[in-house]
């Protein structure tokens, strides 16, 4: 988190620590924080500050988002329309939507990771009641055409849902040019607290709230705010809008020297994602014959925290949903890197990786079977070996 | 996620690499789940007189791999065959549970090493 939005999170922590339903003053000072934290957050997505819904983050606001919109309507229709690249916030509430008697189309993408504007139109029936597209894929960083989605979505009248977690704060992100109904987003994805998120609900979009309680968040999302987080967020979001656009121009140049030195130094590597149409900061990449886990035990040894689409670092089998989406084999799959580049990274950040990387890939290499097999295209994803 | 000595076969791993005219190659993995091993043994009077092994996968199919080598070297076939996954687990002091299915294979691909010897030598 940032210095500046740890402050004001101790403020509300130790000083200002009234219950914003209450009547008295120090109340009254929390509502104002309250009030304060939705016009900034909202001001950062381009929203009238009261179609702002505080949550406890993304997570929440895709549930609220997906279930809210489909039980609010389920009396118009049972069809909803996603991708299967989605975060699995969304992709799990709608699998349990389909457990709840819904149908669900999962929309592919190409091997640059965007859907089609010509397979959505196509799948959009009569009952068709919302549209679910990511704005930014959470693994690969590539940007969907919302746009394009939100005016067709606006024309045929149905809901249109976008999780925005991984744009707001990245990209200009707003709710009036995308035409979203509901954009679900994130604190700690804008250097804000965990925990803490919100959800964009366009005036006369009807969502059935997944909670009871008070009257909180206009009864749509009830329980004693999370004061210290919002006010957090609230700042974080004045920041984020406030550096936007001198941030986005220094990490682009980055992420460009990034992608260009790994291309060009390790042999038999891809980027994964479309070339250009990606956020700032983001990097993720194959590299043939080694799998993803050893490389970020290798980068952490050195200090290098990345992450990995690898199913050895999220305790499933398989690897990324979202690269074998886009039609990476199963053993390129397991050899993805991502590197996210934020506000902390440097060019020498950049020149250390490019330095390190090649060499542990080079060490990997060394140990690896497949290195040297490579003609033989004797590990098909398609074979399967002993496994006892 | 790891201990010290898992730790310290992925980052410093015994016997790796591949034998020139092995007696006996053994390999197992999965594609699915991101682990192909292959281990190369030289085999004198019925002992494991060298080994090596190459390794694609995580940071525990490397150790384990690794930690397997040093196991069985200057073993007899016999008792080299008695080694099993979990022996080579609890030598690596451990391995986190969700790794102990996918990624601890080595002992099975020592087995098949032996087994593709023993085969060979019938032959001949």
């Amino acid at each position: 988190m940032r210095p500046e939005v740890v402050d004001v999170m101790n403020d509300y922590l130790i000083n200002n620590w009234g219950n914003p339903s209450s009547v008295h003053s120090v109340g009254r000072r929390a509502k104002k924080g309250l009030d304060e934290a939705r016009e900034l957050v909202a001001s950062l997505l381009g929203s009238p500050p009261e179609n702002i819904i505080f949550t406890s983050g993304g997570t929440e606001a895709d549930n609220l988002a997906v279930k809210g919109a489909a039980y609010a309507q389920k009396n118009k229709g049972n069809h909803i329309i996603t991708t299967s690249i989605e975060h699995h916030a969304v992709l799990d509430a709608c699998k349990q939507l389909e457990n709840e008697g819904f149908e669900v189309t999962y929309l592919p993408v190409s091997n640059d990771g965007i859907i089609s504007v010509e397979d959505l139109l196509e799948a959009i029936t009569s009952d068709t009641i919302l549209i679910s597209v990511m704005h930014v894929n959470n693994e690969v960083g590539t940007i969907q055409p919302i746009e394009e989605i939100g005016k067709i979505a606006r024309e045929k009248g149905i809901t249109f849902h976008t999780d925005a977690v991984q744009s707001v704060g990245k990209i200009p992100v707003n709710v009036e040019e995308l035409q979203v109904d509901l954009l679900s987003a994130s604190a700690h994805k804008i250097y804000g607290p965990k925990g803490v998120g919100c959800l964009y609900v366009r005036k006369g979009t009807k969502i059935t709230p997944l909670i009871q309680g008070g009257g909180q968040e206009r009864k749509r999302r009830p329980g004693t705010e999370n004061m210290p987080g919002l006010v957090g967020f609230g700042k974080a979001a004045k920041l984020a809008l406030e550096e936007l656009k001198a941030e986005m121009e220094r990490l682009t140049k980055l992420r460009e020297k990034l992608i260009e030195g790994i291309l060009s130094s390790i042999d038999e590597v891809s980027l994964n994602g479309h070339r250009t149409l990606r956020i700032p900061g983001a990097v993720n990449i194959s590299i043939k014959y080694i799998e993803g886990e050893s490389i970020l035990l290798g980068l952490d040894a050195k200090g290098i925290y990345a992450s990995s689409g690898s199913a050895c670092t999220s305790g499933t089998l398989d690897p990324s949903h979202v690269l074998l989406a886009m039609g990476v084999p199963y053993e390129i799959a397991h050899g993805s890197v991502r590197m996210t580049l934020g506000r902390d990274n440097t060019e020498e950040d950049v020149e250390y990786v490019l330095e390190v990387l090649p060499q542990i890939v080079k060490r990997l290499r060394s140990m690896s079977p497949l290195s040297r097999e490579k003609s033989e295209r004797a590990y098909s994803s398609k074979e399967h070996y002993q496994h006892v | 996620m790891y201990n010290e000595k898992v730790m310290d076969h992925f980052n410093n791993p015994r016997n790796v690499g591949e034998l020139e005219n092995p007696d006996g190659v053994g390999k197992v993995g999965n594609p699915v789940c991101g682990d192909i091993m292959k281990i190369f043994i030289r085999v004198e009077n019925n002992i494991i007189k060298d080994i090596k092994f190459k390794t694609f996968g995580c940071g525990a199919a490397i150790a384990t791999s690794s930690v397997l080598t040093e196991m069985a070297k200057n073993k007899t076939l016999q008792e080299a065959l008695k080694i099993n996954n979990k022996m080579v687990a609890d030598a690596l002091g451990g391995l986190p549970g969700n790794k102990m299915h996918c990624s601890n294979l080595a002992a099975n691909a020592l087995h098949e090493a032996i087994r593709d010897y023993m085969q060979k030598r019938k032959v001949c």
